[in-house]
């Protein structure tokens, strides 16, 4: 009886489907985001891993008992042409299967990666142009338009804060101070690279519903996260009331109405009202032994398909 | 001596500002207008062919001297800008972290009575 292939399958599934919808609608990441951010990342490299491993010890197990020795003894197969003969079909399909996922994975995070860099390099490019800088701080830049945004455009050679004179006009200085501190701490925490990841996993399977969630709810995490560095130089309410600012104003001002059609129902709406309520009824942090277990079940999520995959004697 | 960036910006400055095409030679006495250290000629042109290869400016290669002008006018730029912030979905999110989206009329009024109550 084939122990790993039928371990790494179960394990597939409940991380595609079960495990994340749990944590998705969990309540506990709202009091430590950053923890449910670790967990979500190891959920999705756990959840690679033994789907690829799922298909691939399948497949190897008429070559040799375990991982190794049935990759040395597929390829040696193939050189000597009896592949065909010793695997049934069945054990061919799944180690193509392997194959086509990996790459298809793989392709899509660089395709992800590319698209994202040649995105931001034409905002640069637009931002070099069209704003001026900001005589405060040498690292941001000021948009002359009236709409009240705030964003940061990370980059490989130096990230940028930008900010716009209708923002800087509607919001008070401690507000202003609350924006500026949440997206340095973006910069700071390279929650670009969570993202990026999130969203190739996202592009590799339009189709899994989980994908959207995933990316949705870490999208949220991280806002939330950069929320509580903000915290750190400003108060609860001059950070709640500069989200509510900001995003009211946003609506008010009309225009990128046209978008909301083609924007799926509230995601970044239920995300500022999400993170007010959470700043206006602090929370008590987790306590320790919640904290641990939730580190421990991630580094386990890695573990248990890596064993499954190296060691000898569980195919 | 100011940044490729700065120069970049003062010459498509003077390009959004004028309603023709210009020489490189015009935009270098426009420049040297409001500058007390002119430019090199070869510094205008390189300006220029960065900014064409960017797709910011349109060469016109009829006669000589080749007339120079912006492809889209300023406010267009900064639609394009804006757009690219506060438009898409989601996905917009991993070019660019925004500090807060839009919100729906109903959530902005929930919005509200939560700042009222605070």
């Amino acid at each position: 009886m084939p122990v790993a292939p039928i371990a790494l399958a179960l394990l597939a599934v409940a991380l595609a489907w079960p495990i994340p919808l749990w944590l998705a609608a969990a309540r506990w990441p709202r009091r430590a985001p950053g923890l449910a951010l670790v967990l979500w990342q190891a959920i999705a490299l756990a959840g690679g891993l033994s789907m690829i491993g799922a298909l691939l010890t399948y497949g190897l197990l008429p070559f040799g008992p375990d991982l190794l020795s049935g990759l040395v003894g597929f390829v040696s197969a193939v050189a000597d042409g009896t592949a065909a003969d010793r695997a049934g079909l069945d054990h061919l399909a799944a180690l193509f299967g392997a194959l086509l996922l990996g790459v298809h994975l793989l392709l899509n995070l660089i395709l992800t990666i590319v698209r994202t860099d040649r995105d931001r390099r034409r905002h640069r490019q637009l931002l070099s142009l069209l704003g001026r800088q900001d005589p405060d701080d040498p690292s941001a830049r000021i948009l002359d338009s009236p709409l009240p945004v705030a964003y940061c455009l990370p980059g490989t050679w130096g990230s940028v804060t930008v900010f716009s004179a209708g923002l800087m006009r509607l919001l008070e200085r401690d507000e202003l101070r609350a924006v500026a501190e949440h997206e340095r701490a973006h910069l700071g925490q390279r929650h670009d690279l969570v993202l990026v990841a999130f969203r190739a996993w996202h592009a590799s399977l339009p189709w899994f519903p989980v994908a959207y969630r995933a990316e949705r709810e870490v999208g949220m995490l991280i806002e939330m996260l950069a929320d509580d560095r903000a915290l750190d130089h400003v108060d609860e309410t001059s950070l709640a009331r500069a989200i509510a600012l900001v995003g009211n104003a946003g609506e008010q001002s009309g225009l990128a109405l046209t978008e909301r059609a083609t924007t799926p129902a509230g995601t970044l709406q239920e995300q500022a009202l999400e993170r007010i309520r959470r700043l206006s009824r602090p929370m008590d942090a987790l306590p320790t032994a919640t904290r641990a277990a939730i580190v421990a079940a991630a580094a386990g999520l890695l573990a248990i398909p890596t064993i499954l995959l190296i060691v000898p004697g569980l195919s | 001596m100011p940044g490729l960036g700065d120069l970049e910006r003062s010459v498509m400055d003077v390009l959004w500002d004028s309603h023709e095409a210009r020489s490189a030679y015009d935009v270098q006495n426009a420049l040297a207008a409001d500058s007390e250290r002119p430019l090199a000629a070869t510094t205008v042109l390189t300006v220029l062919s960065r900014l064409e290869k960017k797709g910011f400016v349109r060469r016109e290669r009829v006669e000589r001297p080749h007339r120079y002008s912006a492809v889209a006018s300023r406010e267009d730029h900064m639609a394009e800008l804006m757009h690219e912030v506060l438009g898409g979905a989601d996905d917009r999110q991993a070019v660019l972290a925004r500090f807060v989206g839009q919100v729906s009329p109903a959530e902005a009024e929930a919005l509200r009575k939560l700042l009222s109550a605070n």
